[in-house]
């Protein structure tokens, strides 16, 4: 049930748009032609819900990037002397039990859970995208590639994501060194198994464009199949493609934190938000704050990013658009 | 329709054995020696006779065979054995695990029971919640109800099990004191205190996991009322003056029920998956703790047999589904 996008894209409704009077008719037909980027952003911003995530979510990430530049303590500086305080104005999070400033943690943590995010939706989404488009455009492949889609679905995914991680952890931070061989892992082992959903929309919605007039006529001139592919195909499937790239973040977020969480994510002294919870759990008696500041990142940059893609879902969709 | 089931069955034979190859390949293939644990002292060829002994002696294919005769041949043996007292499966080896040197199988059907009550209590509680909210908000969208449910579903796709477990650990038991923390599996319910008992440790974790499911199931539920609101046929029944109640009860939510349905079986096997967490957090011994363990261990066999079971409640739900919509709604044939 992971699939969010069967959802019907009519939730959020912006109110329907006050109907034009019959003199401004003219005028509109008159007015310089908008683009259609223009329009989506129109109806992006009647989303209330989606706005106040996209902002939530810009904050967060220019926080965890751009904030370590203001708040300047080294993440891993050890006082030992200053272990488990509360909230101060040297420390506004506390230190934890080793003397290390957990706001800078946090933002480190940050750092790595945003870009694992993002990276790892990245590659989903060109997987999905590439056997979606080429499923979609090749009848002969459709069929293949589609059982394939299914046996990945089929596949048990959070077991084997563990038991990659566990696998293939040794052999990759001896190749790449520790935090960036774990980074590659965990990058590559979410993209492998999240691509599924983005390919089987992006295949039906290939399927329906294939048919229509304008792939013809490109044919008709000689287009060869690439260029059938990267000009007119390409362009029109980007809206689920968009869709499920936020979606992907979410997941990926979460998964992230997951694996970190059960102990199989990055090493200890490398901090992700799932293993700033992870660590926290420990001392959940005495300092129940350290497990909530990362659990409360995590869930606000995927609630975030959730309500971006609800509204970018209702903006893209051109039935609901017009009205 | 039979037809189609039975072609499906076949059909999910060769996923299924696809898929028990690619992950006794994944693990096959993964560098990684079980015998790493062991002394350097101990001399080479004593470690070979030790590696013949967690039959990893032969070569890849004739080990995956082997495993796949025990697997499907000799535990249904077993299984028969043990219910009706016959003796098919005296003497054959069986799916022996790593750690414990006993049957994996064994072990399974040990640790399901506790997944099962816990897991299957959610998915319950989730049902009964989700549905009235679904339908509630389809039938009056956009109402201050419907925003909630929403936003309230929102939060808990958003919401990690990891983070909302530990949170109500942290408010009911560490703070209020009124459940405890970690769920005790040896608790024998035998009179009304130690119901209480085994009801008050169930909650927690019952309650992190309905939340997500409700989250989903809810916004199903909506969903597919909306469609059939405004469907002629519900017209057609306001017209005839049928009660408002008999409309929405009887007419459209039998029909918004048929996609919801099949939802309810696609999401039994992901449970189990994602229940690891929620294991994990209170302490539960079920099925996705032993997995966890089994990983840390390196317990090839006992990761393999796992892994495989939900596989196969993921092929099987899905056929099931797939079934269900085709019996739900006749406007659905296969054939």
């Amino acid at each position: 049930m992971t699939d969010k996008d069967r959802f019907v894209p009519d939730e959020g409704l912006a109110p329907a748009s006050t109907v034009l009077p019959a003199a401004d008719v003219v005028e509109e037909f008159t007015a310089p032609p908008r683009s259609q980027w223009r329009d989506v952003w129109d109806q992006f911003k009647t989303h209330k819900g989606a706005m106040v995530g996209a902002m939530l979510f810009i904050f967060i990430v220019a926080a965890v990037y751009l904030g370590p530049f203001l708040w300047t303590i080294d993440p891993t500086q050890i006082d030992i002397r200053a272990r488990n305080q509360g909230p101060s104005w040297a420390h506004p999070f506390g230190t934890d039990q080793l003397g290390r400033d957990i706001m800078a943690r946090m933002m480190s943590g940050g750092q790595t859970s945003v870009s694992v995010g993002i990276t790892a939706m990245l590659l989903a989404l060109f997987l999905g995208s590439f056997i979606g488009v080429i499923a979609g455009f090749f009848k002969r492949l459709d069929g293949p590639l589609m059982r394939l889609t299914d046996l990945f679905l089929a596949l048990p995914l959070l077991p084997l994501l563990l038991v990659m991680m566990l696998l293939f952890r040794e052999p990759l931070s001896a190749a790449f060194g520790l935090e960036r061989g774990i980074f590659i892992l965990i990058v590559c082992a979410i993209g492998i198994t999240s691509w599924m959903p983005t390919a089987r929309i992006v295949r039906g919605d290939v399927l329906a464009i294939k048919e229509r007039e304008f792939v013809l006529a490109a044919r008709s001139i000689g287009t060869s199949n690439t260029q059938i592919i990267t000009r007119h195909i390409l362009p029109n499937v980007l809206s689920p493609i968009m869709v499920s790239a936020t979606l992907g973040i979410a997941t990926a977020i979460i998964t992230e934190s997951a694996l970190s969480f059960l102990g199989l994510g990055f090493p200890p002294d490398f901090p992700t938000w799932g293993r700033l919870l992870f660590d926290g759990v420990d001392y959940l008696q005495q300092y129940p704050e350290r497990v909530f500041w990362p659990g409360l990142a995590i869930s606000l940059t995927v609630l975030s990013v959730n309500y971006l893609g609800d509204g970018l879902r209702d903006a893209l969709d051109p039935r609901i658009r017009g009205r | 329709m039979l037809n189609f089931t039975i072609r499906r069955l076949i059909l999910a034979v060769p996923t299924l054995l696809f898929i028990s190859l690619v992950i006794f390949l994944l693990l096959e293939l993964a560098p990684g020696d079980p015998m790493a644990q062991v002394p350097l002292t101990v001399p080479p060829e004593v470690k070979e006779k030790m590696r013949e002994a967690l039959g990893l002696g032969q070569p890849m294919h004739v080990r995956f065979w082997k495993w796949i005769v025990q697997f499907f041949w000799i535990e249904p043996q077993v299984l028969v054995d043990h219910i009706f007292g016959t003796s098919f499966s005296a003497g054959d080896l069986r799916v022996i695990s790593w750690q414990t040197r006993s049957p994996v199988m064994d072990i399974v059907v040990q640790r399901i029971p506790q997944t099962l009550w816990v897991v299957g209590t959610a998915y319950v509680v989730a049902i009964l919640i989700a549905l009235p909210i679904g339908i509630y908000s389809a039938y009056r969208q956009y109402s201050w109800f419907d925003q909630m449910g929403t936003f309230v579903s929102m939060v808990g796709f958003s919401v990690p099990p990891f983070f909302s477990g530990v949170l109500v650990i942290v408010i009911f038991s560490v703070q209020l004191g009124w459940f405890p923390s970690i769920y005790d599996t040896t608790h024998v319910v035998n009179d009304w205190d130690s119901f209480v008992v085994q009801l008050k440790q169930m909650i927690m974790p019952v309650m992190v996991l309905a939340l997500q499911i409700t989250a989903q199931l809810s916004r199903f539920m909506r969903a597919s009322m909306l469609d059939n609101l405004n469907q002629d046929y519900v017209r057609t029944a306001r017209a005839k003056g049928l009660s408002e109640y008999t409309v929405v009860m009887v007419h459209v939510l039998r029909n918004s029920m048929i996609p919801v349905v099949t939802v309810i079986a696609l999401g039994i096997p992901s449970i189990f998956g994602g229940a690891i967490i929620t294991e994990q957090v209170f302490k539960v011994n079920g099925i996705g703790q032993l997995l966890i363990g089994a990983i840390q261990a390196n317990d090839l066999p006992m990761v393999q047999t796992l892994t495989f079971i939900f596989a196969v409640l993921i092929v099987l739900f899905n056929l099931i589904a797939d079934v269900l919509y085709g019996i739900l709604d006749p406007r659905i044939r296969y054939d």
